[in-house]
């Protein structure tokens, strides 16, 4: 089967590449979990990664970020890009709100008083002001989203990666957190990439989508096309996946 | 039977009168164990995080040996410190022998691999499940460890109760470096080994019942300090914490 798929998204030529990835494979043991992965992403994009479960999203996401190493290949980030990453299921740490998103800060050197002021203002972002002194730990999970959110704006990144952001938040945290996403993008003209099951959110937030199937591309298509236009020829997999038969 | 009735009864006695005999053994045993603990606690908690965190060759040995180092027989540990305490030994130029420093290092060798190992398994545990955020903030292997355990603190004080059980009731090892010397080294099991050889049964029961408050006293306030934690975490979810505390 041919793992290389030509990206039909957007022409870029006048935006700045800002990640490239190539030749990336990703092994655990004897099982790849990602295999000959390609793909440029340009600054301002916003793409969402589909497929089913175990399909590489959420790997491709670590290794993008740097807390996964690769097999072979390369990812390469353009010099001097603050990127961050939201998981999909945040781990609080037993402190407080406020001091919770400040370590982030101080672990980049930031002095520990300009971090907690830096802290709050991100708290502000978010609508957590109000909690800054309560223990992480006692937050609900859209809290806790939306604090791993205001933890990742607080380095001021110019990408961010988020993990399937709102998979486990009940309707009402989920649109909050996506509306806080959305409003963070469009102020920041910001790089946006997500792993999601939820289509009508691809929808919604991305620009150019991204299916994957046993660790490889099998389609990079803008949004419009991935949902709009007929794949049974060009992309049979990932017209499988939207008629819910990949899944 | 009623001669054990008897002995219960006195050593109740004697712990109603404050016997400054007793109180001055007790309080000598809880300063040696509670430094020994501190000591090892320190450098077993730092040892088993930075153990937890970091992967070289040999580390797989490493774990074993410090596994294998929890049965450790307390009358070996007093063995190998003795030699080395003993005047041709090589730390035999601090004249620690037959002194309550000796005791502390003695008992400090004791629990230090209960307390690396411990810490070991749950730091480690609590990286496979954390320490990727962690990373992802730029936290270094150092860090991380440090953080892993602070997050984790609550565990710790079980851990360090535990070391503190294992150092307060052993026998064997204060036995042979402190020498069980009246009024100097003779803390609460080496006089009850020696008050039973010599069928002072009272005191000895006494001496017994006391070290078992001393840990009930410990069982309560770590029951109390969970309690505590979870008024203010209003966390149980958490599978690893629900396993350890």
């Amino acid at each position: 089967m041919n793992t290389q798929v030509e990206s039909q998204s957007p022409i870029h030529t006048k935006k700045e590449l800002q990640l490239q990835l190539q030749g990336l494979d990703v092994q655990f043991g004897a099982h790849f979990a990602l295999t000959q992965i390609d793909l440029n992403v340009y600054a301002g994009e916003r793409v969402a990664f589909v497929g089913a479960n175990g399909s590489g999203k959420s790997t491709l996401l670590r290794v993008i970020h740097g807390v996964l190493p690769v097999s072979s290949g390369q990812v390469h980030w353009q010099p001097g890009v603050q990127q961050a990453m939201v998981f999909q299921r945040p781990h609080m740490l037993r402190t407080s709100v406020v001091n919770f998103v400040a370590l982030a800060l101080w672990l980049r050197d930031v002095p520990w008083r300009v971090a907690k002021e830096q802290a709050m203002h991100a708290l502000h972002q978010v609508g957590l002001q109000d909690i800054a002194g309560r223990n992480a730990k006692t937050l609900s999970g859209g809290q806790q989203q939306r604090l791993a959110f205001a933890r990742a704006l607080a380095v001021h990144p110019q990408c961010m990666l988020l993990d399937e952001p709102t998979s486990s938040l009940d309707p009402h945290a989920k649109r909050e957190v996506e509306r806080i996403m959305e409003h963070w993008v469009t102020e920041n003209s910001a790089t946006l990439l997500f792993s999601s099951h939820n289509l009508g959110q691809v929808k919604r937030l991305a620009t150019r989508v991204i299916y994957l199937e046993n660790g490889r591309i099998l389609a990079d298509l803008p949004t419009e096309q991935f949902f709009h236009q007929p794949l049974e020829k060009s992309h049979p997999e990932a017209h499988l996946f939207l008629r819910g038969e990949r899944v | 039977m009623s001669s054990l009735t008897d002995s219960v009864f006195a050593a109740i006695g004697l712990i109603a009168q404050q016997d400054p005999m007793l109180w001055r053994v007790v309080a000598r045993s809880l300063w040696v164990s509670v430094w020994a603990t501190a000591v090892a606690g320190v450098l077993g908690i730092c040892f088993g995080a930075w153990l937890a965190v970091t992967r070289f060759y040999g580390r797989g040995a490493l774990l074993t040996l410090i596994n294998t180092l929890l049965a450790l027989p307390s009358v070996v540990v007093g063995l190998v410190v003795y030699l080395l305490l003993s005047r041709s030994g090589p730390l035999g130029y601090l004249g620690w022998l037959f002194s309550l420093k000796a005791m502390v290092l003695a008992q400090s060798v004791l629990v230090f691999p209960v307390v690396a190992a411990l810490t070991r398994q749950c730091v480690e545990d609590a990286d496979r499940l954390h320490g990727e955020q962690l990373r992802s903030l730029g936290a270094g292997t150092g860090l991380r460890s440090m953080l892993l355990v602070w997050d984790e603190r609550y565990v710790f004080l079980t851990i360090v109760i535990t070391a503190f059980g294992r150092a307060v009731s052993e026998v064997g090892a204060v036995m042979v470096v402190g020498g069980n010397i009246e009024g100097f080294t003779r803390v609460m099991t080496t006089a009850i080994a020696l008050e039973t050889s010599k069928g002072d049964l009272p005191l000895a029961l006494a001496l017994g019942l006391v070290l078992l408050a001393v840990v009930l006293c410990l069982n309560i306030l770590v029951a109390a300090l969970k309690s505590w934690r979870l008024r203010v975490d209003g966390s149980t979810s958490d599978p690893l914490q629900k396993a350890w505390v």
